[in-house]
Formats: C-alpha cells, sequence, structure tokens
C-alpha cells in the first residue's frame, strides 16, 4: 500500500493508482456491499466495535451538547418569559380540564347514589334535574326540568340521595318549580324515629334549617334523633328521612319546647333530584292490620315492630 | 526522521477530525450542506502527500466510515477509492491550478461522488433523494481554500519547528 516514490515522470507520478488495482478496489467495494446488502453484516460488525463506535458518537456530539449549553445559559431573559407565560396557559388549561373531569367525577357518584335510592325505593320515581335555584329567606324554591309532558304533577315529592327536599308546586309544559321543605311557607308532617313523637316541621327561610315550634315540653326529644316523615296529610309517602334534631331549647312563650333540625336532603349541593309518583288514593275498604290475636310469641322478639316498620316503608 | 512522524501524526488526526466532524449533529436546515470532510481530507493529502495515501488505504478509511457511519458497508470506501483514484490521475495539474480553479475541481471530484454514492443507492433500492442531497458539493467547494491553507499552515510550522 505505501507508495513507493515515483517522481521521476511528474505527469504521470501516480503510478499506484493503475486502473488494474482500482479495478481491484472497485470489485472489492461492490462485493462488499452486495454481502453486507445481502446479510445485513455492517449491524452485527457495528455491535461487536460498539465500544469504539460509541465514544466516537459522543465526542462528535460534543459540539452541539456545548452549543445547546451556551445557547441555554445566555437565551435571553424574553424568550424565557415567553416561554413560561406559554407554560402557563397550558397549566391553566389543563387544570380546567382535570376540575372538568373532577365534576364529572362527582356528578356520577351522586347519579349512583340515586341510583342506589331508586333501587331502594321500589316505588316509581323520575330522574330529573335542577336547572334554577332561588335560596333566599322567602322563597326556596328549585326549577326542574321536568313537566307536565314528563308526567309531573303537583304534589309530587321531590327527594335527593340523603332525604327530602320538597314537593313540586307548580307544573309548566317542560318544567316544573318544587317548594323546598326549607321554604318558610312549608310544612312537613315529621315524625322522630326513635320515639314516634309526631310534630311539624317548618321551613326556616335557611337551607341548613328547620323548626319544630310546636313540642310539648314533657316530650322525650333531643339531639342527634333523627325525623322521618309520618305519611301523614298524604303529601309525602312516610319513612323517608328529613333530618335530624341540632338543638331542643323552651320557646319563648315557655309552654312548648321548640326544636331545630338540620335537613337531611343536601339542598344545596344536589344536582339532580328524584320525583316519586304519586302514591295511587287508596280504593275500596282499608286493608287489615296484620297483627291480630295473642302477642307474638318471644323468639319474634322484633316482630312487634314490623308493623309499624311495614307502615314507614 | 521525526518530520514523516509528525506528518503521519498530523495525517491521522485530520482523518480522526473528518470523521467527528462526518459525525456530527448538526441542526436540521444545515444537514445538507454538511461537506464530505473525509473525502476533502482525502483529496488534500492525495494532492500534497501521496505516499500517504493509497488507493488501499483509502479504501480502509472507507471502511472505517462506514462502520462508524452505518449505511452499507463498502460504500465510502468505493467512492473514496475512486476519489482517490482521479485525484492521483489529475494530480500533476491539480496542485498547479490557482485556489478558485483548485476549488471548482473539488466541486466536480465530490459531484462526482454524489453521483457514485447516487448509483450505489439505486443498486441497493434506496428512493432517489431529495434536491438536498446535491448541495454538498458546494459547501464543500467554499470549505476547501480553508482546509487547504489550514492544513498547508500547519504543516509548513511542523517543517519549521523541526528545522
Amino acid at each position: 500500500m505505501a507508495l513507493a516514490r515515483t517522481d521521476t515522470s511528474p505527469m504521470f507520478g501516480a503510478g499506484s493508482a493503475s486502473t488494474l488495482r482500482m479495478i481491484v478496489y472497485l470489485s472489492m467495494a461492490l462485493c462488499l456491499m452486495v454481502v453486507d446488502h445481502r446479510g445485513h453484516y455492517l449491524g452485527r460488525i457495528r455491535q461487536s466495535m460498539h465500544l469504539l463506535i460509541e465514544p466516537a458518537y459522543r465526542i462528535a456530539a460534543l459540539p452541539a451538547d456545548a452549543a445547546r449549553t451556551v445557547r441555554l445559559a445566555i437565551s435571553d431573559r424574553s424568550a424565557l418569559t415567553t416561554e413560561n407565560q406559554r407554560l402557563r396557559e397550558a397549566l391553566l388549561l389543563a387544570q380546567a380540564r382535570l376540575n372538568r373531569m373532577g365534576a364529572v367525577a362527582e356528578q356520577n357518584a351522586r347519579l349512583q347514589e340515586l341510583l342506589d335510592v331508586q333501587h331502594n325505593l321500589g316505588m316509581g320515581v323520575q330522574l330529573a334535574k335542577l336547572i334554577d335555584i332561588v335560596l333566599d329567606p322567602y322563597r326556596q324554591r328549585i326549577t326542574l326540568d321536568a313537566g307536565e309532558n314528563q308526567g309531573v304533577q303537583v304534589g309530587q315529592a321531590v327527594l335527593d340521595a340523603y332525604g327530602v327536599m320538597g314537593q313540586v308546586s307548580e307544573v309548566l309544559a317542560t318544567t316544573s318549580t318544587a317548594i323546598l321543605i326549607t321554604d318558610p311557607s312549608h310544612a312537613l308532617p315529621v315524625t322522630v324515629e326513635r320515639t314516634g313523637l309526631r310534630t311539624i316541621a317548618y321551613g326556616a327561610g335557611t337551607s341548613d334549617r328547620l323548626n319544630l315550634p310546636n313540642i310539648p315540653v314533657s316530650a322525650d326529644i333531643k339531639p342527634g334523633d333523627r325525623l322521618v316523615t309520618s305519611g301523614l296529610g298524604g303529601g309525602f309517602p312516610s319513612g323517608f328521612p328529613v333530618g335530624e334534631i341540632r338543638s331542643v331549647a323552651a320557646d319563648a312563650t315557655g309552654m312548648f319546647a321548640a326544636a331545630i333540625a338540620k335537613p337531611a336532603a343536601a339542598l344545596e349541593r344536589s344536582g339532580e333530584v328524584l320525583l316519586l309518583r304519586p302514591l295511587a288514593d287508596p280504593v275500596g275498604p282499608p286493608t287489615l292490620a296484620e297483627s291480630i290475636g295473642p302477642p307474638a310469641p318471644p323468639e319474634n322478639v322484633s316482630q312487634p315492630a314490623s308493623p309499624k316498620a311495614s307502615g314507614i316503608r | 526522521m521525526s518530520r514523516p512522524r509528525a506528518q503521519a501524526w498530523l495525517y491521522l488526526a485530520s482523518l480522526v477530525l473528518a470523521y467527528l466532524l462526518q459525525l456530527m449533529p448538526l441542526p436540521e436546515p444545515m444537514l445538507p450542506f454538511k461537506p464530505y470532510w473525509l473525502g476533502l481530507v482525502l483529496i488534500y493529502w492525495a494532492l500534497e502527500e501521496p505516499d500517504q495515501v493509497g488507493l488501499g488505504r483509502a479504501f480502509i478509511v472507507g471502511l472505517l466510515g462506514d462502520v462508524l457511519h452505518g449505511d452499507l458497508l463498502g460504500e465510502q470506501a468505493l467512492r473514496l477509492a475512486v476519489l482517490t483514484f482521479i485525484v492521483f490521475r489529475f494530480r500533476a495539474r491539480l496542485r498547479f491550478f490557482p485556489m478558485w480553479q483548485q476549488s471548482l475541481a473539488v466541486f466536480a471530484l465530490l459531484l462526482n461522488d454524489r453521483v457514485v454514492a447516487l448509483m450505489v443507492r439505486a443498486f441497493s433500492g434506496d428512493p432517489i433523494p431529495p434536491v438536498s442531497f446535491w448541495f454538498a458539493p458546494f459547501a464543500a467547494m467554499l470549505a476547501w481554500p480553508w482546509v487547504f491553507l489550514l492544513f498547508d499552515d500547519l504543516r509548513a510550522r511542523l517543517r519549521v519547528h523541526e528545522a
């Protein structure tokens, strides 16, 4: 390979570059290329030589890396500010999307709870969405997206997953208005679940409070008692949770005790409500009372409670 | 005795530098304008120190380039062998060209090199490359005077240093 200096004839000085040798090298190169193209030996050679090749790549990449570092170091403030701004906007967008996802998940959970209620009730219900809410001291109303076309009637009970919300007071073609149990003009016959004491819960004008003004002083009632609908008056079926007694005190005259209760329904949070189908008016003779005859045998200690329980249900 | 050794070191260093420049990543728009450094360096040495470069060495240099580059084994070997062969053929004339003519000659050489590469690609079934494939010889033509002056200067310094 080493070239013998044949400078004797400078015009044809490259004696080593004879055409014959050129042809040999050309054919060698062609053979190599064909073989490599067929068998992909170059990949294998590169793999066995990666210890040598990789540093070459590393070193070759050094100037580019250095250039990038330098550019990063001296990239001007405005570019950074712009980028910062852009990232901020992106973050905001992502945050909004995330919040929306959270809202959807929450709605999902609520709907599932409502579905559970629907299953447990075993009676005809209809789902409706809130489209407007009025919560002020004189009017506590909600507007629902179901109306006469959907079969809503005045007087239907409105429930959510946790308890009684109110009743339908006005029906339009596709919307209806319900008066909440906390409306000052609303009164709801209730029973104290623990003792069976019947009383009436009036709306107080704020969505977290019910007034029970006319309780006999001697009545057994204390904070923590749960209130359920009594079913008297026919507006509501019995046994739905209404609220929980928070405090009991003597009223201004001292003749009665007055209690304050907290509504069980999530009046300020619900987005979907259930409309209870009106109960069919009892036709014909009243059904016979179930428990006739001697008291139940002692092994069914809970049996005496069952008529009441079934009545509530 | 030490002069040829220093020369050989310079030769090796230039080749290593050419390999690295060949592998160096560039921004996307500049990529088509990357001259064929290996070819440029070999042209220089073939013109100035023909006993450093033979067809065989050019071939081996090309093989190593192929291994580093990883396209097709033998492609660069073929191209560099052809390049060196042509330089040797016209060496006597090329050496005494003025710079601008030399640059044009380098342009023609590397354009020919491109044609050879295109032939190899066509035979191995690659698609026809875009127009930017042909930009590199222009860049090489512009780079040639600087390469030539740099290496001439370096060699002169070595000579002075050893003298």
